[in-house]
């Protein structure tokens, strides 16, 4: 995973809320099990009057010629709700996008955005529409204003670990902590799969 | 003192780290063709192995075709791909696989119970938004992304920060065709789609009490439609029985173990709620979050312009009345067998009405259909104007291939009514499959409780 450690870029407003997780990237935009060829589908019912033609639509924010090369998405209320696929931070990350400044988050799209190196920051954004953001995560602050984030998220962030080798590392600790579950909990250990 | 949230998390808790973190076993793993050959992909590439297979599971249910007669050829573009590589990643990781024509093939939240892969007092896991449903067995189960699903396949844990919990009292009797569904829709029109604020949410009270196990799947699914970190409800002698002897399950739940499965009364949640069962009425979507519901005999209230725009339907307007093109009976929130019933005794010696393009049955698992054509509802169904189908999401949502007519107006059992969500262009209004079948009748949308007769 990249590290994230700052960012300085024009923030781009999308400052509508509940917005869910098939429009960042429609289900029909996911053609294959990868995880990339996704840029050209995100938004794809706002950002395109015509989907099949992908004929831009001017009004939609991320067409604005403000937001080429824009790294940071501004979203309202309940960001990222619905559908868990992780295709929408594949998606947006594809584009371009290295940080979401929303009101909150649906939860399910918090957490993937933080194993991608995307950065959810919690804070109210309408403010920041079209300002050019600093956002410092060491020091927690945007433009200077401090926001919050998990403490073993950030680390993640900064250090841009493989959250998989990390825990890994634990082995021992888990292969002691399943080894006292088997006799407490045997029903849930099962027999393998012929 | 402790939450049923917190017996369960405590219980799991294999490690917290320096940073306060915990590490968190996961007991069960669901896969599904959509986002599970994403994660196996990432993992093999990445030349790590499942911890233990045993444990994780596969289902076929998102983009499988639900015509009669089908194979792993889809009608939508690229989608025998996420078929045959999920089959081919499963086989070579030692999964086991509910296959397309496997008599257990189904939407992996209906199979799970039916198989008793989903314990009381477990977690499980699945890279799917409703895998809250299994919370309805006194299991801690929340949707992940595929990256998750990968740590938790390899390590057998996720590295998670407890969540805050949340309790909803639902209390008094629901009315006459009144359902689990319309509840959940209740609540996100009282309290928002943002209102569970990541809260692990327990559902409470005498009417939580007083549902089945199928109806309080309902209820726990829409967990994640209010931003819930998920959905839960304490398993009593109903959660067990229905698990009991299943092939995955023990045969009894008899130790003191599983009594303990609940929420101390001096329990402390962060938040609670209440909600008054005994007048819900049946609900109806009316724009584009599952929070615009109203009654089925309200007006259309204002609410976001884009909202109105998109749906085709001004403030002031009764909902009831509204002419639909298209109904549907499935998903993850209402397609088991009760559900099936209760549909087809509001369709039994009726039909849909002649402007009804398309209504369609899609049952939940392979074995809800096997049981519901014992019992015949399949000829009530056909009888009726609805095709029936084999089991999966179906038109939940749109992959790109089956699809309704553009501009379409459904009302649909599901639980999705976002822009384009069934397609582009087509306006859903999500309620409970009475509400669906009592419209399908009409030809517009309708209160089930005005067929006569039917409703008890």
């Amino acid at each position: 995973m990249t590290p994230f450690t700052t960012l300085t870029s024009i923030a781009i407003p999308l400052l509508r809320d509940n917005v869910d997780t098939d429009t960042i990237i429609p289900s029909r935009e996911m053609r294959s099990t990868g995880r990339t060829g996704l840029a050209a589908g995100l938004f794809a019912p706002w950002r395109y009057l015509d989907v099949d033609s992908r004929l831009p639509d001017p009004d939609f924010p991320i067409n604005d010629p403000r937001a080429a090369g824009a790294q940071i998405l501004l979203g309202g209320d309940n960001f990222g709700c619905g559908s868990s696929r992780e295709h929408a931070v594949w998606a947006l990350a594809e584009w371009g996008i290295s940080a979401v400044i929303a009101a909150s988050f649906a939860p399910i799209f918090k957490a993937n955005c933080l194993r991608n190196g995307l950065l959810p920051i919690e804070f109210p954004p309408a403010a920041f529409a079209w300002h050019e953001l600093s956002i410092d995560l060491a020091a927690q602050t945007a433009n200077g204003h401090h926001f919050a984030i998990d403490p073993e998220a950030k680390t993640m962030l900064l250090e841009g670990l493989d959250v998989i080798a990390l825990t890994l590392q634990s082995h021992a600790v888990i292969d002691a902590w399943e080894a006292a579950d088997r006799k407490a909990r045997p029903w849930i250990y099962l027999e393998p799969h012929a | 003192m402790a939450t049923l949230v917190e017996k369960i998390w405590n219980a799991h808790r294999a490690a917290t780290t320096s940073s306060g973190t915990d590490l968190i076993a996961i007991d069960r793993i669901f896969l599904h063709e959509r986002t599970g050959a994403a994660a196996l992909k990432s993992m093999a590439a990445a030349k790590r192995r499942v911890r233990d297979p045993a444990r994780v599971f596969v289902g076929v249910d998102h983009i499988v075709d639900t015509r009669p007669g089908r194979s792993d050829a889809t009608l939508m573009p690229g989608g025998q791909g996420f078929i045959t590589e999920t089959r081919e990643a499963a086989r070579a990781a030692g999964l086991t696989i509910f296959d397309v024509t496997d008599r257990d093939q189904g939407i992996v939240h209906v199979i799970s119970p039916e198989l008793g892969i989903v314990l009381p007092g477990c977690t499980l896991v699945a890279p799917d938004s409703h895998t809250c449903t299994q919370g309805a067995f006194g299991s801690l189960a929340w949707g992940i992304g595929s990256s998750e699903a990968e740590h938790a396949m390899v390590t057998g844990m996720l590295r998670l920060s407890r969540p805050k919990t949340m309790r909803i009292r639902l209390d008094g009797r629901l009315s006459a065709g009144v359902t689990a569904k319309d509840l959940a829709l209740a609540l996100l029109a009282r309290f928002g789609a943002g209102g569970g604020g990541g809260h692990a949410v327990e559902y409470a009270g005498s009417a939580v009490a007083a549902l089945d196990l199928e109806a309080r799947m309902t209820l726990c699914n829409m967990a994640t439609e209010f931003a819930a970190f998920t959905g839960i409800i304490a398993p009593d002698e109903a959660a067990f029985a229905a698990l009991a002897g299943r092939r995955y399950a023990p045969q009894a739940f008899d130790s003191p173990y599983w009594q303990s499965l609940c929420s101390d009364p001096d329990a402390i949640f962060d938040v609670e709620l209440s909600h008054d069962a005994s007048s819900a009425a049946p609900m109806v979507s009316w724009g584009t979050s599952p929070e615009h519901s109203i009654a089925v005999t309200a007006n259309v209230p204002q609410g976001p312009a884009r909202a109105h725009e998109y749906i085709g339907l001004a403030p002031g307007t009764p909902i009831a009345g509204t002419p639909i093109d298209v109904a549907f009976i499935g998903s993850c929130t209402n397609s088991r067998l009760s559900d099936l019933r209760r549909a087809a005794t509001l369709l039994q010696g009726r039909h849909i009405a002649p402007g009804i393009k398309r209504a369609l049955v899609v049952p939940g698992s392979s074995a809800v259909k096997r049981a519901a054509e014992a019992e015949g509802l399949h000829h009530i169904f056909a009888a009726a104007g609805f095709e029936w189908r084999e089991s999966g999401c179906s038109l939940c949502f749109y992959a790109g291939g089956e699809g309704f007519s553009p501009g379409s107006r459904t009302i649909s059992s599901t639980n999705r009514n976002f822009e384009g969500r069934q397609g582009p262009g087509i306006r859903t209004h999500i309620a409970s499959p009475e509400t669906v079948a009592a419209s399908a009748i009409a030809g517009v949308i309708a209160d089930p409780r005005n067929i006569a007769g039917a409703l008890t």
